[in-house]
């Protein structure tokens, strides 16, 4: 059957990230925040960070979203907390390596690692790359 | 019927393919439907024989192409039921022909104060232009309500449409919900207001007998590719009247009568409304498409797709945990179905019946005021065509409860 296929696409722990996402809800204290929509399918994602000492000391997402854009999210703050700026920026461009398909390290991903059989899918790389998006633009948010 | 084919499927090659190592189902024909062989045949033969521009030359091949180019206007005017060919605007599609309405007959007659009425279901491409044109012009946008089964409530029609309504524009066929609206009854409640009536007919022009003066609306809007043309070709609808008193949307080529230095005299209709070299191949082509639509007959595609919705949607009514937009009665719902699986996102749905071949919609479909109005952020939706099956059909059924069972336990 080839339904068998998508287990390449939904490991159980990306199952497990999305039905208990990490991080979800809002920060009363947090320094950079950002809405994002993904205008192909309606989604959307609230991102609170807060960046002290040019770390990420806390984050936070919110929204609506597939399980690939939900769980992608929330492993994405894992991965970042506690991360300097510089770092989590490179993350980023790891993550968006990654999810092209194209040869990257993918160690300091975390959880965010077992995403890599996104790329195998076309049509949900923007899932998955949302909230790393996100991310970026809350952090060089003016 | 058969289950497994019908006597068209044969004629349309792309469905005769693997898609991830199973046989492709399409049910995404509200989106765009495939071509027959013929009709892929007569866009190479044209430009093997007869291209040349039209209206330009005088010869043999600008001939062949001009006649070729107005035979089809005739075509489709006789399946529109239009009085007259110079009534049929050939346009990029749906969404081009709306916004000609808007930029030419609404520039014109809408003002301050005015009113434009559109309902909850509408598709983007029949909802920004009257948005646009209102805040331009200071005029009101206002929503007629749908009834419980999702069509276009006639009573709270006869509440918005006032002695201020300029122009009401509705769909005929909802591309989410499938259900039928009442537009010759709202053409006559617009008329009697002094209103025009725009159809929006991108989902039922391709699957019905349409008869514009039967429904007695000034415009209708519709799309080649959504029933087996190829895209980059549509249909502007209007009565010869109001297109006549209308101003050219577009200048250039082909819509002159004469250019001065200082002014010009537009040509006759349709032609003030063609500006440019126009997608020649794709307007002959439709014609063919017509010929084919009608070598079938309209009356028997709606027959079929409705039979084909009365075997499937009490199927996919049984699924637990299956929401299912739109009237519950196969009798009320033409063969686009909008539906979710509780707790799963549609893409997550649309992915698994991927996996299985089925090529389904997940998203907004371009009708967000309606995902809104539905409370939900999106919808899976399956929408069938005559060369759609039974067994396609049944796959789709075994394909959602395969993809639910994926997600609640793991692959089965």
């Amino acid at each position: 059957m080839a339904l068998s296929k998508m287990d390449n696409l939904y490991r159980q722990v990306i199952l497990d990230h999305s039905a208990h996402p990490h991080h979800h809800g809002k920060l009363d204290d947090s320094t950079n925040q950002i809405e994002l929509k993904n205008p192909t399918c309606g989604d959307v994602l609230q991102l609170d960070v807060k960046v002290k000492d040019n770390k990420i000391a806390d984050i936070a997402f919110s929204g609506y979203g597939c399980t690939i854009s939900q769980a992608s999210a929330s492993m994405m703050t894992d991965a970042v907390m506690n991360k300097d700026i510089d770092t989590a920026e490179d993350m980023v461009e790891d993550f968006s390596n990654m999810i092209l398909g194209e040869k990257t390290d993918t160690d300091i991903l975390d959880d965010a690692a077992t995403l890599k059989g996104v790329s195998q899918f076309p049509a949900r790389i923007k899932c998955a790359t949302l909230a790393w998006k996100a991310l970026h633009k809350a952090l060089n948010k003016k | 019927m058969d289950n497994k084919t019908n006597q068209w499927r044969e004629d349309f090659p792309i469905l005769n393919q693997k898609v991830n190592d199973e046989n492709l189902v399409y049910l995404d024909n509200a989106a765009t439907t495939q071509k027959p062989q013929a009709i892929i045949n007569d866009i190479d033969k044209f430009y093997q024989h007869d291209n040349a521009n039209v209206h330009r030359g005088v010869h043999t091949l600008a001939e062949r192409s001009t006649e070729q180019f107005e035979a089809a206007r005739v075509k489709i005017q006789k399946f529109i039921n239009a009085q007259h060919s110079d009534e049929i605007i050939y346009t990029k599609g749906t969404t081009d022909a709306l916004n000609i309405i808007a930029r030419s007959f609404g520039e014109e007659n809408i003002h301050e104060g005015d009113e434009i009425v559109i309902s909850y279901l509408e598709h983007h491409s029949n909802l920004i232009p009257w948005q646009q044109l209102a805040i331009k012009k200071h005029a009101t946008l206002k929503y007629i309500e749908l009834d419980k089964d999702g069509f276009v409530d006639l009573e709270d029609a006869k509440k918005k449409i006032t002695d201020k309504t300029k122009i009401v524009s509705i769909a005929h066929v909802s591309n989410v919900l499938g259900v039928i609206n009442p537009v010759k009854e709202l053409a006559s409640l617009a008329h009697m207001h002094g209103a025009v009536m725009v159809v929006d007919g991108a989902q039922s022009v391709p699957h019905m007998p349409v008869d514009v003066q039967d429904l007695d609306c000034d415009f209708l809007a519709f799309s080649g590719h959504k029933m087996l043309g190829p895209t980059g070709i549509g249909v502007l609808y209007g009565k010869e009247a109001l297109l006549n008193a209308m101003p050219p949307v577009d200048y250039g080529g082909e819509m002159i009568n004469f250019v001065h230095l200082y002014e010009t005299s537009w040509n006759d209709l349709p032609w003030k409304f063609e500006a440019g070299t126009p997608n020649i191949a794709g307007a002959i082509v439709l014609g063919d498409a017509v010929d084919y639509l009608e070598k079938i007959g309209m009356q028997n595609i709606f027959d079929y797709e409705n039979k084909l919705v009365a075997y499937v949607l009490p199927k996919l009514l049984k699924i637990d945990d299956l929401i299912v937009y739109g009237p519950h009665d196969p009798k009320k719902h033409t063969s686009v179905i909008s539906f979710n699986l509780k707790d799963l996102h549609p893409h997550d749905l649309a992915t698994g019946l991927d996996m299985e071949g089925v090529a389904v919609r997940a998203g907004h479909h371009c009708a967000q005021p309606l995902m809104g109005y539905l409370g939900v952020n999106a919808t899976a939706r399956a929408s069938f065509y005559f060369y759609n099956t039974v067994e396609d059909a049944d796959t789709l059924v075994k394909s959602i409860v395969a993809t639910k069972e994926f997600f609640k336990n793991g692959t089965v």
